[in-house]
């Protein structure tokens, strides 16, 4: 995106208009996926359904993940607003990381472990995909346990970014989403307020 | 991507977090009180609904892990081993389609040709080292691998059905036989509590008793149970069960020089070192109205059927790392062409084998029972 920091004079501050198009389109999928995985794991009777959805679905992911990773590192970041202390800039770099990575990894885990338990990684009807782990139960059993902690640190840090990001949203009132949203907003935004002042 | 590659044009204007923009309203101790809760709601709903979904917040749910927990619960834990169908032998060889299936099933392992075969004999329940008797149902797990890469995974028993209809009650019944510690056999008043529960499980049971008892593993009749839905290359569906039938029944079994603990086992380690054992490939094909949710109820014995092929075992493995001993006989690892039907017994052994293969691949392994070296020497 050319001309983006000369926007942010004019209008609020935001994310390059891809960044935010990856962000919205990966949100759904990411929060559909930890909600399928941990449906069907304590599910007899959805297993199945839910698990060829899983399947394709974190391959998905991890195609969105891929391409995210080089528009992040092709794109500046809009400036930090200023209700963002030193330590919260901190946490929300850090976690953006560890999100950014989780995301790439979490698929690539699911897809050794099936891999590693010599299960077909089918995607859809006939395709599927090959295995990139030696059939071995023990890399399975490591797999499988990665699988499950790196969900859990994934919605913990998922819960995190959202609680956040609807906190400066809601309570300090700083329209801190506007830097992702897709929605039109109004162009009153707190760097144009100290524009103008 | 360092923390600092952010701007930090705005870092010094502490008075910006006053200046509120426009529709949202002033900031006061009542907005700010409102808009944590609202926070605080939409976070209880995120984690709340992410537990409930876990089944953490459903202790009478039945989940994989609590079916797991009930074959812990009644054949104790045995690091490494299946939670059922515990003991059990590795078994290699391969199946040579006669491309009759094809008519039916455009799944490649169906086309005329041979493929391999891993699988593996097995006695059902939990105990890996329990002596065989001729009355504990015998297993027979299959992997076809057709060559363009596809899997059939099915783990079949010798029983001609199957003794519950649903997921609940083979939970049901797995309390209800558990052996007493006086007599080692199930509480009569429970086992007959539960029967009055489930008269599908009655009549099944005595389906299984009319059924004759085949002396060993290599003239046993091994049974798919479930229907699952076949669809060939012009895409006409049918429900189908399948069943392997041994060839050359006569003289199936050499007899061993003793009836040991595992004399099962043995016999079969002792026939294949002479020859291989050959069962045919029976698909049945069902008609409009036969059951195909629910696998207590056998089909009409006039339905047609197709002979797809020879299963050939050529080798038995001590269970070992590697071989059938790492695979999940998972009945929903399937082929193009094969799909589940409406039966919900699959769906629930497919996640309670996964949650068994998990919890197994992550505990110590041991030597299992029965050891083809010893046996042979």
């Amino acid at each position: 995106m050319t001309g983006e920091t000369n926007e942010t004079t004019t209008a609020p501050a935001r994310f390059a208009l891809p960044s935010r198009i990856l962000h919205w389109l990966m949100a759904p999928m990411v929060i559909a996926q930890l909600l399928i995985g941990v449906t069907m794991i304590a599910s007899l009777s959805y297993y199945p359904l839910l698990l060829a959805i899983h399947r394709p679905l974190g391959v998905l992911i991890l195609v969105f993940a891929v391409v995210r990773l080089v528009n992040r590192l092709t794109h500046r970041l809009p400036p930090f607003p200023a209700t963002m202390s030193r330590a919260e800039r901190r946490i929300a770099s850090w976690s953006e990381y560890l999100l950014y990575a989780l995301l790439l990894v979490q698929p690539l885990i699911g897809w050794a472990m099936l891999s590693a338990a010599r299960f077909p990684v089918t995607l859809l009807g006939p395709l599927r995909l090959p295995g990139i782990a030696p059939h071995d139960i023990d890399i399975y059993a490591v797999l499988r346990e990665c699988h499950s902690v790196f969900a859990f640190l994934l919605f913990a840090t998922f819960t995190a970014h959202m609680c956040a990001v609807l906190f400066h949203t809601l309570v300090l009132r700083d329209r801190l989403i506007d830097r992702m949203a897709v929605w039109p907003s109004k162009p009153a935004s707190p760097e144009q307020d100290a524009a103008k002042a | 991507m360092e923390p600092g590659d952010h701007g930090s044009e705005h870092d010094d204007e502490p008075a910006e977090i006053k200046s509120a923009p426009p529709g949202l309203g002033p900031l006061t101790r009542r907005s700010a009180l409102l808009g944590m809760g609202a926070v605080a709601g939409i976070a209880a709903v995120d984690v709340g609904g992410f537990a409930y979904a876990g089944g953490w917040l459903r202790p009478d749910a039945l989940t994989p892990p609590r079916f797991a927990d009930r074959f812990e619960h009644v054949y104790g834990q045995h690091d490494g081993f299946r939670r059922n169908h515990a003991k059990g032998l590795s078994a290699t060889g391969s199946f040579a389609s006669t491309g009759a299936g094809a008519a039916i099933c455009r799944a490649a392992v169906f086309q005329p040709g041979s493929v391999p075969v891993i699988g593996r004999f097995s006695l059902g329940g939990g105990l890996p080292d329990q002596a065989d008797k001729p009355d504990t149902v015998r297993g027979l797990g299959l992997l076809f691998q057709a060559p363009n890469g596809q899997q059939w995974r099915t783990a079949m028993i010798n029983f001609p059905v199957f003794t519950d209809s649903t997921p609940q009650g083979f939970y049901e019944r797995l309390l209800a036989s558990k052996p007493v510690p006086g007599t080692g056999k199930p509480d009569p008043q429970k086992m007959a509590a539960f029967l009055d529960r489930h008269p599908e499980t009655v009549a099944a049971m005595k389906i299984i008793k009319q059924s004759p008892l085949s002396a060993g593993f290599a003239d046993s009749t091994f049974y798919g149970l479930n229907a699952f839905w076949f669809t060939n290359s012009a895409g006409a569906t049918v429900p189908v069960r399948w069943s392997v039938v041994p060839r050359d029944v006569a003289g199936a079994n050499a007899p061993g020089p003793s009836r040991g603990k595992d004399y099962l086992f043995d016999d079969l380690i002792r026939t294949l070192a002479q020859r291989p054992l050959k069962w045919r490939l029976i698909l049945t094909i069902g008609e409009p109205g036969d059951p195909t949710n629910d696998a207590t109820k056998p089909w009409p014995q006039s339905r047609r059927s197709v002979d797809a092929g020879t299963i050939t075992i050529t080798a038995v493995q001590t269970e070992e790392a590697g071989n059938a001993r790492d695979i999940n006989f998972d009945p929903l690892v399937l082929p193009d062409g094969i799909t589940a039907s409406d039966d919900p017994l699959p769906p629930a052994r497919s996640a309670v084998y996964a949650r068994s293969f998990t919890r197994r691949a992550e505990e110590p392994k041991s030597p299992s029972e029965v050891n083809v070296a010893q046996v042979l020497s």
